[in-house]
């Protein structure tokens, strides 16, 4: 059974990027993490074509019931998981409401239109600024700065999962990540991951740069 | 040992569509299973192929989808249960067996699973499998949750069974690359033995022949059987109805679009007004029960996916109810209450209700839709689809592109489905004209090929994959060869089935079980053929377009020119850098260069970035996968590899 009320049924996640961040692997653990709880958790994800160099979307529905559709309505997200700042903002103006909570790392991957000079991509402070504006809360995070240091730039998708256990607002255990995330990678791996996973989670206790409320 | 192998009764696992479709597969005793790869659709085999050993299945990915499912029918004749798998447009390929085997019928159980991609999230087609069920005359099954994903297709494998036919399940990517929980049934015990019999009475189903011959009398046993499926779907435990006794309408619904009906009732709060028919059997319809649910209603709203089949089926069999159940209204594709094309979503279907029932929907306060629509576009710069960083493709299409401007009568390049697909975008350097079905390529050059006496003087090109090659390419060449046909075929070889995942091809020396198997040699293959075949390596741009420059003034008919280089996602090249890059910013000259950024604003290698303050261009690290490339298009020579120690 279900160990933890949540604030919505279904409580709705999307995480995004680019296509090779590690989307698809963090849903999964994410997920996993989730049944462990004895939830129902339905994932929605967007691959194939989308991975060669497109925005790639994952949209989690959390639930104490049932399965839902594996696309989130318009409008109606929890939280954006933003493993690149401007998907976060892709997302928030299909998906967002008034009560949106983001966590965004700020590493850019620009896309090829910006590479030619076709396209601008936008500053730190033009991101933060559109972000603030949609959502109730946002936390910026290093993620992938932290990964690189590391050893792995891809690490950064678990670092994000370990600042969404920081928030709280879903019954995240760092046991359930450890079977979870064993679904995934080989053991020898484990330890980097869970170091990951614990880097995420103080970024987020510790409120470092975070412009959350 | 995977969890799809758990035989826990009721244990429970997240597991995605296409995960529930082969445990379903498990459950029901298969034993035989192949397909060809193709998203949504090739995680069913992959996940089988791994447990392959342990579940003494034999699990092939084929040459293509028509041998796929002429491999798994040898299993269902020897009396083992089997399945074939591929994504929609696999089932065309098939379909010329598929008309005989329906024609024929089966003996074990045997399924075929097709995997359509409403909206062609990952395809170069939007095409619909399900008209197949009626054009053949088989069953056609849908799940609409993944549990019914996993349940359903041992069901399947009892139908088939029942009427001694193929039995058609169709998923779509939103439910084969979606997850869900999903609780596991026993597995069966595994023991069988496989024997074809056929010495008996020529007509005898179990012991004669298996044709579709006599063919009236096959025909009228084929109808039987179709009319028999029919009868028992209408107490099938996959049609589900939920909602009021007389409701206002009746949304009509099956697969993923069950999931968005369902979530746009709720949404719009009329769970008291609307009624919810979600139908798992899709062909034939049952009437019984689609008069009980159509008498209780006038208005009607279809929702699927991606053609109106659902819907003119049921206006079919509402006309021959009309004097028992009334005139309805029909809401759907037909009256563009649903778009007619593309994938659906809670939104679309929350959108076409809400217009029915009359309700004023807003999925935020005007407040914020007025925020979101304020933050510019340019806050989230769009991002077209290109290479990977590594990408042989894009090093191949470089040469390509160059040679043919170099050739300067206006050359062009016919291709097909595969990542190189992208060529058509800049990424490629719009260098891919033509761009149709799995080995179109070969076959539309071999028609321009021959134009020459018409007045046509433009050099032709034709690009496939490896994996293309084997599954369509050949009789093209052959048709070439044959009728000297000229032009020049590029077969770009990345050493497996990359853009659907790896998957070995008959050109590799390793099976989807991973046996030592024989590998076909791509280059003996076409010199067999009468060919001039030269191989090179993309990576080196110089030799491989002085050698495209050479084929295309060759007019000996067909060239074929390998270019070999390993995909950059293999969990080889992904293992590790084998340059370091840099830039020098002394010798870059930026904007001055006489090529004017001919690395970012041409190559656009998402590796490298411009550095829009210092007016040069630099490595972004963490995306540069170390290919080398680059460093032969600058002009200047500022790009420096080195090799990683």
């Amino acid at each position: 059974m279900a160990s933890m009320q949540l604030a919505q049924d279904p409580y709705n996640i999307i995480i995004t990027g680019v296509g090779g961040q590690g989307n698809v692997m963090a849903s999964r653990v994410l997920a996993n993490m989730l049944v462990r709880r004895g939830f129902n958790v339905t994932i929605g994800e967007t691959f194939g074509a989308s991975q060669r160099g497109g925005s790639v979307m994952s949209h989690l529905r959390v639930s104490a019931t049932s399965s839902w559709s594996p696309q989130i309505p318009r409008g109606r997200v929890d939280v954006v998981i933003a493993l690149e700042p401007t998907e976060g903002i892709r997302v928030l103006k299909d998906y967002g409401n008034p009560q949106v909570k983001i966590l965004s790392n700020k590493r850019a991957i620009r896309p090829v239109g910006v590479i030619a000079g076709e396209l601008d991509y936008p500053s730190m402070e033009e991101i933060r600024g559109s972000v603030q504006e949609l959502a109730s809360s946002a936390w910026f995070i290093d993620a992938t700065d932290e990964a690189v240091k590391l050893g792995n730039p891809i690490l950064g998708n678990i670092i994000m999962i370990g600042a969404l256990s920081g928030l709280g607002v879903l019954p995240l255990e760092r046991e359930d990540f450890k079977e979870a995330i064993l679904r995934s990678i080989p053991r020898d791996k484990l330890d980097i991951n869970l170091k990951a996973y614990d880097i995420g989670r103080q970024i987020i206790k510790q409120n470092e740069d975070s412009t959350g409320n | 040992m995977s969890y799809l192998i758990d035989n826990t009764e009721g244990a429970q696992y997240l597991l995605m569509g296409n995960e529930a479709i082969a445990r379903g597969a498990l459950e029901a005793g298969a034993k035989v299973v192949c397909g060809y790869p193709g998203t949504p659709s090739s995680d069913i085999i992959e996940s089988l192929a791994k447990i392959a050993k342990d579940m003494n299945i034999y699990v092939e990915w084929s040459t293509n989808e028509k041998v796929a499912m002429e491999v798994a029918a040898a299993g269902s004749f020897a009396g083992l249960r089997s399945m074939c798998v591929m994504k929609q447009n696999g089932v065309n390929v098939a379909s010329d067996f598929l008309l005989h085997l329906a024609g024929s019928g089966t003996r074990a159980g045997m399924v075929l699973v097709s995997c359509d991609d409403p909206g062609a999230l990952s395809s170069a087609n939007e095409g619909e499998s399900r008209f197949f069920a009626r054009l053949v005359e088989i069953p056609l099954l849908e799940p609409g949750d993944f549990q019914e994903a996993k349940d359903m297709i041992k069901w399947a494998f009892e139908l088939s069974e029942e009427i001694r036919n193929l039995v058609m399940v169709r998923s779509v990517t939103r439910m084969s690359h979606a997850s869900g929980n999903v609780k596991f049934g026993k597995l069966p015990p595994g023991d069988v033995h496989a024997v074809f019999k056929c010495d008996g009475f020529i007509l005898d189903p179990m012991e004669g022949a298996v044709m579709s011959l006599p063919v009236r009398y096959k025909h009228a046993l084929q109808q039987e059987k179709i009319k028999k499926a029919g009868e028992i779907f209408e107490d099938c435990p996959f049609n589900s109805y939920h909602g009021p006794e007389k409701p206002e309408v009746l949304i009509i619904t099956s697969s993923a679009c069950n999931l968005y009906s369902r979530e746009a009732i709720g949404i719009l709060g009329v769970e008291d007004r609307v009624g919810l028919l979600k139908l798992g059997t899709t062909w034939p319809l049952p009437p019984e029960l689609l008069k009980r649910h159509l008498s209780r209603t006038d208005k009607i709203l279809i929702v699927e996916e991606v053609l109106p089949f659902l819907e003119e089926n049921v206006k079919i069999l509402a006309a021959e109810m009309a004097p028992e159940i009334g005139i309805k209204t029909f809401h759907g594709k037909n009256d563009g209450t649903i778009p007619a094309v593309g994938e659906l979503n809670p939104d679309l279907v929350v959108g076409a209700l809400a217009q029915i029932v009359g309700i004023d929907y807003k999925p935020v306060p005007d407040e914020y839709a007025e925020k979101a629509e304020g933050v510019p576009t340019s806050r989230a710069p769009a991002r077209e689809l290109t290479f990977c960083p590594g990408c042989p493709h894009r090093a191949s299409f470089w040469s390509i592109h160059n040679a043919l401007q170099l050739d300067g009568r206006k050359g062009f390049v016919c291709g097909d489905i595969g990542c190189y697909g992208m060529a058509t975008l800049p990424c490629g350097f719009s260098t891919l004209k033509t761009l149709h079905a799995m080995g179109s390529g070969g076959g539309i050059a071999s028609g321009f090929g021959k134009l020459g006496r018409l007045g046509f003087d433009q050099p032709v090109l034709a690009v496939c994959g490896d994996s293309t090659f084997f599954h369509a390419e050949v009789p093209a060449l052959i048709n070439a060869v044959h009728h000297n046909s000229d032009f020049t075929l590029v077969v770009l070889d990345n050493s497996g089935t990359a853009m659907t995942g790896f998957q070995p091809h008959p050109g590799l020396k390793v099976s989807a079980m991973g046996e030592d198997v024989t590998s076909v040699d791509i280059a003996e293959i076409c010199r067999a053929l009468g060919a001039r075949v030269e191989i090179r390596d993309p990576f080196d741009l110089g030799e491989t377009q002085e050698t495209l420059n050479e084929l295309i003034e060759d007019k000996a008919g067909l060239k074929v020119l390998i270019l070999r280089q390993i995909c950059a996602l293999s969990p080889e090249k992904k293992a590790g850098k084998k340059y370091d890059m840099t830039i020098d910013d002394e010798i870059c000259l930026g904007e001055n260069c006489g090529c004017n950024k001919v690395c970012t604003r041409i190559f656009r290698c998402p590796g490298l970035v411009w550095d829009k303050e210092k007016m040069v261009t630099r490595v972004d690290d963490v995306i540069c996968s170390g290919c080398g490339v680059c460093a032969d298009i600058c002009p200047e020579g500022a790009i420096k590899r080195k090799e990683v120690a």
